[in-house]
């Protein structure tokens, strides 16, 4: 149990911290590795609780993918970051008392939410099959519907980034096969003198 | 009720399959592949619309009751499948004169139609989300499809930022109604509302629903990206735009505040008299400096959809009724007027200006009258339908005592009637300085279709009033 609190309380300094980094850093390369980081650490904390399908997707899709693709975004464009920030400070009174007063009315209205702490406990902790089977239980069951709906979603954006993005080109030059595989030796290679001294 | 009983969601089922299949056909069918596609995706949407209304499908819900059909669901799908089918129709010469005849536009359609039926029918609130982002989403592509114009990318960008911003708001509001009531479902929302009326939190999460909703069918406050998207999308898409999804989203804000929020009456009646008096006078005062037609169409159908709001705020089936006949009627008049648009060009475009039209009655004087026609009937003007659209609104708004909404109505509709005569007396008074190019069959017939029951609807409006009536009864 020590060594649980102590690993929980590791990673979470480490999270806050590194998030911390990602807003305060100069270097925007500098925060996408930060960002890498917290991702890493939401992990460890995921782990700790038992979801490990969450942990592992976490470090797959969002730092295998996203952050990755952050990272290559903010390398090949040359953001100034800092005359973004110039106006920073002209904006913070009115932008402040803003999220004060949001602030305070997240803090009434869910001030009036009692927690029932004797929440049962989900079927995937309790039994002893693991979590990611427990998802897959029911995501191809139960949430069929939900499933496809989602999958239609992805369709719709590759199509539509396909849609968006591809250029066929008339001019371009493409490889084809079947006029390279038909190439005759008699035909493409030629045999000439060539006289010292003169070239072709 | 539970397992896995799909039949209810045949339709959808058939959409699907049939968008994945014509995106294959397109893909592989190298010439001629836009006409080829768009030919069989009308006769998916026709053979979807023909089962639907035979009833061959039985209601009910399915997938462990997250998809619910039933005569609502039916009457609004019937209504999205005919628009779109009006769309598909008309798009084909005016794609050809801008030069994107890709055969992803029509299967962008068809999948957009499918999240919009998913809308109508879901019964839970993740279906709500999905069916709304899969209506969206295809949506977003084909503003911005005209890529080499700069305003149709900025039309695309412009939608899909303020569009997933809408999204975040609808989705932190169902978030906090799911988690203070602890279900996604309806009924269930209901009945834990009937116990616990004045749950802080679900009011919270209401006020973000209405307004991520109100952002899908553009209405004030949140209707600042109409008039920019419409005028920057191409033509076809300002008209799917303006029918199809706002009949779905509509019927989607119907839906939830009367089967998941009837306890809260109180409370979401204040907001949609609100936005509804906003909508109707912005709608007629903004639209009479306009003199591209695309713009000044965003702001009319931002005024009409304060008036279909009326219906909702009474909340009683009466209104419900009203709000299914003037959408019906909305959706002919819409596609009617943008097909006229559409079918006049000069020197080989398409008009864009409203002083384009002067003298049309001379050139063309079938289409003159019955753009004129379309004009009056948007306008309110009796014998038309659309005067019988705002009647029944009307009606039921002093039925159910909201007298102020009624009155603000019929003097908004008094104001908005200013630009659409203006148009009618450029169309008959003013000079003819265009030569328009003759008009293809395929719009006459689009044209001529929606004509009949906007002009002929007082001879039997019971035809559609009935319906429209068992549709309301069913989602109570």
């Amino acid at each position: 149990m020590l060594i649980t609190n102590l690993f929980f309380y590791i990673f979470s300094i480490i999270t806050i911290a590194s998030a911390c980094m990602v807003i305060a850093g100069k270097n925007p390369v500098h925060s996408v590795l930060f960002l890498i980081l917290c991702f890493f650490n939401a992990a460890g904390i995921f782990l700790i609780l038992g979801a490990e399908f969450l942990a592992l997707i976490l470090i797959i899709v969002y730092v295998g993918a996203v952050a990755v693709l952050f990272l290559f975004v903010v390398m090949m464009l040359d953001v100034d970051f800092t005359r973004l920030r110039a106006g920073f400070l002209a904006y913070l009174p009115i932008g402040g008392l803003i999220g004060f007063i949001m602030f305070i009315e997240l803090v009434l209205v869910l001030g009036t939410w009692n927690l029932d702490l004797n929440l049962p406990l989900s079927n995937g902790l309790t039994s002893d099959i693991s979590n990611t089977r427990a998802l897959g239980n029911i995501i191809y069951t139960e949430y069929i519907y939900f499933f496809q709906l989602s999958g239609l979603i992805l369709l719709v954006a590759m199509i539509g980034a396909i849609v968006l993005t591809i250029n066929h080109k008339q001019t371009a030059k493409r490889q084809n096969i079947f006029n390279q595989v038909t190439r005759d030796p008699k035909e493409s290679v030629k045999n000439v003198n060539v006289k010292p001294g003169q070239g072709i | 009720m539970t397992g896995l009983f799909y039949l209810p969601a045949l339709p959808e089922l058939f959409i699907a399959l049939g968008a994945m299949v014509l995106l294959m056909v397109g893909v592989f069918k190298k010439e001629k592949s836009y006409e080829t596609v768009s030919f069989l995706s009308v006769l998916l949407l026709t053979s979807v619309l023909v089962i639907i209304n035979l009833e061959y499908i039985p209601l009910g819900y399915a997938f462990n009751s997250s998809f619910l059909s039933d005569d609502f669901s039916n009457y609004t799908k019937s209504l999205i499948l005919l628009s779109s089918i009006g769309i598909i129709i008309i798009s084909s010469g005016y794609l050809k004169t801008i030069g994107i005849m890709k055969f992803e536009y029509p299967v962008l359609i068809l999948l957009s139609v499918i999240g919009m039926m998913v809308m109508v029918s879901s019964n839970d609130i993740i279906s709500l989300y999905l069916g709304l982002e899969l209506q969206s989403l295809p949506l977003y592509v084909l503003a911005s499809m005209r890529r080499e114009s700069k305003k149709s990318t900025e039309a695309g960008l412009k939608y899909f930022v303020l569009g997933a911003l809408s999204s975040c708001m609808l989705l932190y509001g169902l978030s906090l109604i799911y988690g203070f009531s602890g279900s996604i479902l309806y009924s269930d929302i209901a009945s834990f509302l009937s116990e616990n009326n004045s749950n802080q939190g679900i009011l919270f999460g209401l006020a973000f629903l209405t307004a991520g909703l109100a952002f899908k069918i553009s209405v004030v406050p949140f209707h600042m990206w109409a008039p920019d998207v419409y005028e920057g999308s191409p033509t076809t898409i300002t008209a799917f735009l303006a029918s199809a999804p706002k009949v779905a989203a509509v019927a989607l804000f119907t839906k939830i505040m009367v089967n998941c929020f009837p306890s809260l009456i109180d409370q979401w009646q204040l907001m949609i008299i609100f936005i509804s008096i906003a909508s109707m006078l912005l709608g007629s005062f903004a639209a009479i400096g306009q003199n591209n037609v695309k713009r000044l169409l965003a702001y009319s159908s931002i005024g009409h959809m304060g008036f279909v709001l009326i219906g909702l705020a009474t909340g009683t089936i009466s209104g419900v009724t009203g709000l299914l006949i003037y959408l019906t009627i909305y959706v002919f008049m819409v596609i009617g007027t943008f097909a006229c648009i559409l079918s006049l060009k000069v020197n080989g475009t398409n008009i864009e200006s409203i002083s384009d039209l002067s003298g049309l009655s001379k050139v063309n004087p079938m289409i003159a009258f019955v753009l004129s026609m379309f004009l009056f009937s948007l306008a309110g003007i009796p014998p038309l339908a659309g005067f019988f659209a705002k009647f029944y609104i009307f009606l039921s708004a002093i039925e159910s005592g909201l007298y102020a909404l009624a009155i603000i109505g019929v003097l908004a509709s008094v104001i908005g009637a200013f630009y659409y005569l203006r148009i009618i007396k450029i169309i008959y008074f003013d000079e003819n300085i265009n030569v328009f190019e003759p008009i293809t069959k395929r719009m006459k017939l689009i044209i001529y279709i929606t004509a009949i029951p906007v002009i002929l609807f007082f001879i039997r409006p019971s035809l559609i009033t009935d319906i429209a009536e068992k549709a309301a009864l069913s989602l109570f």
